[in-house]
């Protein structure tokens, strides 16, 4: 189909306004493929079915919005865990703040060095599982980013990790565009965790491919970080070996724009894939509107995929769910589960969910739901007859609202950072 | 000391009538009973004393040592002393039971312009208490009421009730879904709490939590109304006969 005269204007103006990075032949191929992708695609209108919940505008745009930089006056979250930092300031790589890139049983580099080499094994996943993920919907903004980013992490591992890697994105000025690429592959039986936090920029769009081989695990726990004015694409795209095991959490607070888009593949039998986000939105500080985009394609026998998303709003904050079920043919006894659920807190703020299953095996069990309520006043009584008063009352029973989404965090002392996060956040909420 | 008069309560969403006239005084130090029928509006006595939603007072008063109850908020009623221990307990996942707990004892504190409790302080009093209604360390540990049995979360009731050692406790059909043990457990937990300085309102359907915490005075509650006063006594005849013959003798 013949793009509309708007889109290839827009497309046209973005791509004028960027120039395709200098590396080595691998990764020039990988990045002119991609910027050939996003010519023929167009980048996402706001008459796109995919972004009918969402005005991509001021991500597609060449100018990026101003946000006003948050000083943060609280530890950042993760300080307390043991972990490797990789630091970014408005999306540029800070070798100085950064740990040395070395951990027993992987291999760590930046994407322009492992990009000057003549042969990578990152060849076989850059912009390769997201060319895959283009199918059968369209992730332009997802192929911006691999043609345009110049900065990211190159990471395989081999064994355990001893320790999570940690990307840290600071954010120091108010019109940074950041594009940032990062390329995972876990070994087979090897083991990752990989931690992200901070604002990171302006305007930020991340990609990150993850392969994880037969017996595999890969763990991924982020935060997105205060700055209110701030505005972020993200797209993960995983692929799933036999036996292994992917999970992914995400708590959101602030943001006048959040679109984060995970793409799954589960092509080995018996795997796990768990996605799972707690988004919470105060319309009252500045425009919120929070994005779930997840597509789930199970490709083979007995693999299980659970999707939890939960949103908090209030004064005007509008949450998104677009979420999605593949299931293939022959994908047999696949165990399919995808809640998505907003706590409305008053009636200006606005939730849009869109559960999709889509099966075509015969013997599978999968289960959806979507549900947008107000607080549950049987547990605000019980807190309140206990003599806590109405407002710390209501924000336990946030804290019980997003509890089953937080629970998906396998380590307990990330999920312990990650609900201290959220419990500081509220607490300075309520002043 | 608790004092209700002529308390009428209706439905608010429906036009019904649940209490109709309720009088009943609980002297200070005293256990009281109230016993029924199913929907003779024990329960609703007990949420509106507490202040939940969704009730209508029309027409009375329910003061509790000089304060009337009725103007306040549900955390204003439990900072001024009065405790409600549910029929069933909710369960809030997320919240730690410490937390929850601590975070009660605190807001009770501030509201009677007492300092907060230290962590040390709390957790050596937690402990203790805990102990002896054989709640163990995980259980305090674990989000409140969340994959407890019934025991539990009664037993869980009255660690609740020890820690924020209020005046006035209305125990609501505290013996449903408990065996004997778990039974006999929670009564112990609550005559340990009987004192000079606290009152009981005990609501039950059967006589046989009052075999484990002995009233001083039992009421017969039917139709909205208290219909008959006496003493223990009174709690073996329901027993005994049931509810049919006093509710026709009343009538």
């Amino acid at each position: 189909m013949a793009l509309t005269q708007q889109k290839l204007d827009a497309t046209s103006m973005r791509l004028a306004s960027l120039q395709l990075p200098e590396s080595g032949a691998w990764l020039a191929e990988a990045r002119q493929a991609a910027q050939g992708r996003v010519q023929a695609m167009g980048l996402p209108h706001a008459r796109d079915e995919y972004w009918k919940y969402t005005r991509p505008e001021t991500l597609v745009q060449p100018d990026v919005p101003a946000a006003k930089v948050f000083e943060p006056y609280e530890t950042a979250v993760f300080d307390d865990i043991d972990r490797l930092k990789i630091v970014f300031v408005d999306g540029a790589f800070d070798a100085e703040a950064s740990d040395d890139l070395s951990l027993a049983g992987v291999e760590i580099e930046t994407l322009e060095t492992a990009g000057a080499a003549d042969i990578h094994w990152a060849r076989d996943l850059y912009g390769v599982l997201e060319t895959r993920g283009q199918d059968p919907v369209e992730r332009p903004l997802a192929a911006l980013n691999t043609a345009f980013a110049r900065v990211g992490v190159v990471i395989r591992v081999t064994g355990k990790a001893a320790r999570p890697i940690n990307l840290i994105y600071l954010n120091r000025s108010a019109d940074s565009d950041a594009m940032l690429h990062h390329v995972v592959k876990v070994e087979e039986g090897a083991d990752l965790t990989v931690l992200e936090n901070g604002p990171a920029a302006a305007r930020l769009s991340t990609v990150m491919e993850v392969e994880v081989a037969d017996g595999g695990a890969f763990h991924h726990v982020r935060t997105q970080g205060r700055t209110h004015e701030r505005r972020a694409v993200t797209h993960i795209f995983a692929r799933l070996g036999k036996e292994s095991t992917f999970k992914s959490f995400t708590l959101t607070a602030n943001g006048a724009l959040t679109r984060n888009e995970a793409v799954i593949e589960l092509t080995g039998d018996d795997a796990v894939a768990h996605v799972a986000g707690a988004a919470l939105g105060d319309g009252a500080t500045g425009d919120f509107h929070h994005d779930d985009t997840v597509f789930i394609t199970h490709d083979a026998e007995r693999c299980e995929s659970r999707q939890v998303f939960k949103k908090v709003l209030r004064n005007g904050a509008v949450g998104v769910f677009q979420g999605k079920i593949l299931v293939k043919d022959g994908a047999q006894k696949t165990d399919g589960y995808q809640i998505s659920q907003s706590l409305l807190l008053d009636d200006d703020s606005q939730f849009l969910a869109k559960p999709e299953l889509e099966i075509y095996a015969d013997d599978v069990a999968c289960s959806h739901g979507s549900t947008s309520g107000a607080i549950d006043e049987e547990g605000l009584f019980y807190l309140r007859s206990r003599g806590i008063p109405a407002p710390i009352a209501t924000d336990l029973m946030v804290i019980a609202f997003v509890a089953e989404a937080i629970e998906e965090i396998e380590d307990e002392s990330i999920a312990a950072d990650v609900l201290s996060r959220l419990e500081g956040w509220l607490e300075r909420r309520r002043g | 000391m608790l004092e209700i008069k002529n308390l009428h309560v209706k439905l608010e969403e429906e036009d019904k009538q649940i209490l109709k006239g309720v009088d009943l005084k609980v002297e200070t130090g005293k256990v009281h009973a109230i016993m029924g029928p199913n929907g003779s509006g024990k329960s609703t006595l007990s949420y509106v004393l507490s202040g939940r939603d969704g009730y209508e007072v029309t027409e009375g008063e329910a003061v509790m040592d000089g304060v009337d109850l009725l103007e306040l908020e549900p955390e204003e009623r439990a900072a001024a002393g009065l405790f409600l221990a549910f029929q069933y307990p909710v369960e809030i996942p997320g919240v730690g039971n410490m937390t929850f707990l601590r975070t009660a004892v605190n807001a009770q504190r501030k509201a009677r312009g007492l300092e907060e409790m230290s962590a040390a302080d709390f957790l050596k009093e937690i402990r203790a208490k805990a102990k002896t209604l054989k709640i163990d360390a995980e259980m305090l540990k674990r989000p409140v009421n969340v994959g407890f049995s019934g025991g539990e979360k009664k037993r869980n009731e009255i660690l609740q009730m020890a820690m924020l050692e209020p005046k006035m406790c209305i125990l609501d059909e505290t013996d449903s879904g408990l065996d004997v043990d778990a039974m006999k457990l929670v009564s112990e937990g609550v005559n340990a709490l009987r004192d000079a300085g606290r009152s009981f309102l005990v609501i039950t359907h059967y006589q046989r939590l009052l075999d484990h915490i002995k009233p001083d005075v039992v009421h017969i509650m039917a139709d909205g109304r208290i219909v008959k006063t006496g003493g223990p006594e009174l709690a073996l005849e329901v027993e005994t006969n049931g509810y049919g013959d006093i509710l026709t003798e009343v009538a």
